[in-house]
């Protein structure tokens, strides 16, 4: 199906869906994600039953502050959706959805680590990437990028998040 | 009696004691170039092989560019065979304290090359997550740059250490 | 089990209980010797796991009871340090995450942003870029070959695969000036055209490889040796595979023809003529096969895209001023660099031409704000781009989804109830780069 279809479709039960460049994005609230998903999964003209992917774009300043992504596919129908659910600044819990998909378990790890998105329900959720002492989590965009200042021939070179563009 | 001065060494006044510390400082130099001739024949690297710069590390120890020339292709599993450590790659927060041990778990005398710019120097990432230069974890005699360096480089590097091996003053 | 404090916590139970443990040994009813289980941890330096991979292994004997794998330890932070640079130079950064198919890296991201921005990529850099990209294909089943035979003991399928994957890298130094992390495929195409001897050595090694691989097929596909190891060895069915989200290979080697050059494909890849091999077998000798076949598979793709680029001319760059890299660039002998003609141009005729490129090069190309994920078939799997603009001149958030990352989750399925050295070939059947796994 073509991502308009595929919006059409969905938009009958998830009224905020859109098609842009080639892709369907629903976007949903929380309460409402494992179900959003499980649909996805058994209607027949989606069979959604993959997930690829699971994510968090960071948007500080804005509401809500987080974005967590779910990139899904279908393999039999060749074709892709993605859910989008928000989360605001001062509560980023998201039930997770490690019961319908088992592959979302170190995503979701790795999304707690990097973002401190709180997925509920998960089996194990520690820090993945980062030493188990870390402090912080270094994606966020109010997190600096780190490292060392650099010195060359006398000139100083500021780390890189504090150089403005041209 | 003036003193005389053979290489910086003191030799004394007395015929006796200056012939004493001639012969000496002649076996001595002969020990030092017999073991820093023998060091550097068959160094056994451990591996340290990280990211990018461990598959241009393996490329050296293969049959183009061949490391068994110098007796090297021998890589060791465990560190307590080696004395050297290659260090290929980039080092994170988390490998940083494994690295450490690694090392002090090498026997003396052991020697660390510094493969890659992220090695050397944190290379193009210099942030959070990578330690800005293996030097600041270990002592490094060789430094080779490149992102990946060649494996003709990474030769250049090894036979500079060798160079540096042979002629080490370790007895006298 | 948690972390890495277990491992002490584990010691300090036994050491409490130290000669109390030595008292019952012995079962009161029966008399017979208890066994407790052994935890083991395997890596992350270590020369049979593939990477800087840590296993935490509970062992009872020689088999493995319970398995976890702990990664983390190449973590580099990637895709935070492409919100910090330009668009451009996000290549260079994301073609050192899965450093063994560097073009897959390149290709994902490249596409990702012309969706964004709405362009596509001329019709000559398309098979370009189709044409490195099988010959990476093939450079990485080779190390597959060579480091997974190490690691089960056949230590001259090594030196085969790396002598074979030279010829390979001859290739692309000649093409892009590296022999590993290219940054070759950009924004709108490729940054230069062949070189005038590429098609020849692409030729000379079409002549050459097809044979080699049959000696591979001669020295492996029936040796007992091979056979005993990899035959049964990590078995995972497609459910568990599709649970799990594993791709690649291995879900082709369980019976679903999933290849996403196929199912979606990009960049012209339904315009050739291939085939994809799958099997039903789901063990690591049928994974083995599959590389083989794909091998093959991605030779006959080089050819047809060698054929093409006879007769299809043009640019490898896309027309736009406000995409165009604006160098013209040539190989010289420390890699690629600025042609002399060029920079006479800008340094001494034309003051717009040099302001021009200072902006390009120091700013680049503005992306309108919006995502797209696009999936591209790497040979460990499908390889994800989930790219997010802000409308600036750069990324707000590039995610890697990376096939090794979710395959390593299906370590603990193929592994508890198998033996060790089983362990050690399951875990080289799924291939796994952990420049991948932890960016």
């Amino acid at each position: 199906m073509r991502s308009d279809e595929i919006a059409a479709h969905a938009r009958r039960f998830f009224p905020d869906t859109f098609s842009a460049r080639d892709e369907a994005t629903v976007i949903v609230e929380r309460e409402r994600l494992l179900d959003a998903l499980a649909w996805l999964r058994d209607e027949p003209e989606l069979q959604m039953g993959f997930l690829s992917s699971l994510t968090s774009t960071d948007h500080p300043g804005s509401d809500p502050r987080f974005w967590v992504a779910y990139e899904l596919r279908s393999m039999p129908l060749r074709h892709r959706i993605r859910v989008k659910v928000g989360l605001r600044e001062d509560d980023p819990h998201v039930p997770s959805v490690t019961p319908l998909f088992p592959t979302a378990n170190w995503f979701e790890r790795e999304v707690f680590d990097l973002f401190g998105v709180v997925f509920d329900g998960h089996p194990d959720l520690t820090r993945i990437l980062m030493p188990e002492d870390w402090e912080g989590h270094p994606l966020r965009r109010d997190e600096e990028l780190g490292g060392v200042n650099t010195r060359y021939r006398g000139a100083f070179i500021p780390p890189v998040d504090t150089r403005g563009m041209a | 009696m003036p003193v005389e001065r053979l290489d910086g060494v003191h030799l004394g006044t007395t015929p006796e004691e200056i012939e004493e510390e001639v012969e000496r400082g002649v076996l001595l130099t002969s020990l030092d170039r017999a073991v820093g001739w023998a060091r550097k024949q068959s160094m056994w690297p451990a591996t340290f092989g990280l990211a990018c710069c461990a598959i241009e590390m393996m490329s050296a120890g293969a049959g183009k560019y061949d490391l068994s020339r110098w007796g090297m292709e021998l890589f060791r599993g465990s560190p307590r065979q080696a004395d050297l450590m290659i260090v290929a790659g980039r080092v994170s927060q988390k490998m940083a304290p494994v690295l450490r041990r690694i090392y002090d778990q090498m026997p003396e005398p052991k020697w660390v090359i510094s493969m890659g710019v992220c090695a050397s120097a944190g290379g193009m990432f210099t942030n959070y997550a990578i330690v800005q230069g293996v030097d600041t974890i270990v002592p490094v005699d060789v430094y080779v740059p490149g992102c990946p360096p060649k494996p003709e480089m990474l030769m250049h590097g090894i036979l500079t250490l060798h160079e540096k091996v042979r002629t080490s003053e370790t007895f006298r | 089990m948690r972390g890495g404090h277990d491992m002490d916590a584990a010691r300090d139970e036994l050491r409490g209980a130290g000669v109390a443990a030595e008292a019952d040994l012995r079962d009161d009813l029966t008399g017979e010797v208890r066994q407790e289980t052994m935890i083991i941890n395997m890596g992350p330096q270590h020369p049979s796991t593939h990477g800087v991979l840590r296993l935490l292994l509970e062992l009872d004997g020689e088999t493995v009871v319970r398995c976890k794998p702990i990664i983390g330890y190449l973590h580099t932070g990637i895709e935070k340090n492409t919100e910090y640079r330009t668009w451009m130079q996000g290549v260079t950064f994301v073609t050192r995450a899965d450093y063994l198919s560097p073009f897959f890296n390149e290709l994902g991201y490249c596409l990702a942003v012309e969706r964004l921005l709405g362009i596509e990529a001329p019709e000559r850099a398309q098979v370009i870029r189709v044409l490195v990209c099988e010959l990476n294909r093939i450079a990485s089943h080779l190390v597959y070959l060579a480091t997974g035979g190490m690691e089960l003991g056949a230590v001259s399928v090594m030196l085969y695969g790396f002598r074979e994957r030279e010829i390979v890298l001859d290739i692309f130094e000649a093409i892009t000036g590296l022999r590993m992390n290219h940054a070759y495929i950009r924004i709108g195409g490729v940054i230069m055209d062949l070189p005038d001897d590429g098609p020849r050595m692409i030729r000379d090694m079409l002549e050459v490889l097809p044979g080699r691989i049959d000696e591979y097929e001669t020295l492996l596909s029936k040796n007992p040796i091979w056979l005993e190891r990899n035959v049964g060895v990590g078995h995972l069915t497609a459910a568990q595979c599709l649970a799990l989200g594993v791709t690649g290979p291995p879900l082709r080697s369980a019976g679903v023809t999933a290849d996403l050059r196929k199912d979606q494909p990009y960049s012209g890849y339904e315009t050739y003529d291939f085939e994809v091999p799958v099997r039903t077998d789901a063990d690591a000798y049928a994974r083995y096969v599959i590389r083989l076949q794909e091998m093959r598979q991605s030779l006959r793709i080089v050819e047809q895209a060698l054929e093409r680029l006879d007769h299809v001319g043009g640019p490898v760059m896309v027309d736009d001023p406000k995409v165009a890299w604006p160098a013209k660039l040539s190989v010289g002998p420390d890699g690629i660099g600025n042609d002399e003609a060029y920079l006479a141009h800008i340094m001494e005729q034309s003051m717009e031409a040099l302001i021009h490129h200072f902006k390009m090069v120091t700013q680049g190309v503005e992306v309108p704000p919006g995502e797209v994920y696009q999936g591209v078939e790497s040979p460990r799997g499908e390889l994800g781009y989930y790219v997010v603009s802000e409308g600036e001149h750069r990324p707000h958030r590039v995610k890697i989804r990376d096939p090794s990352f979710v395959n390593l989750q299906a370590i603990p399925t193929m592994v508890e109830g198998s033996l060790v050295a089983d362990a050690i070939a399951a875990i080289a059947s799924l291939d796994p780069v952990m420049g991948g796994v932890d960016r």
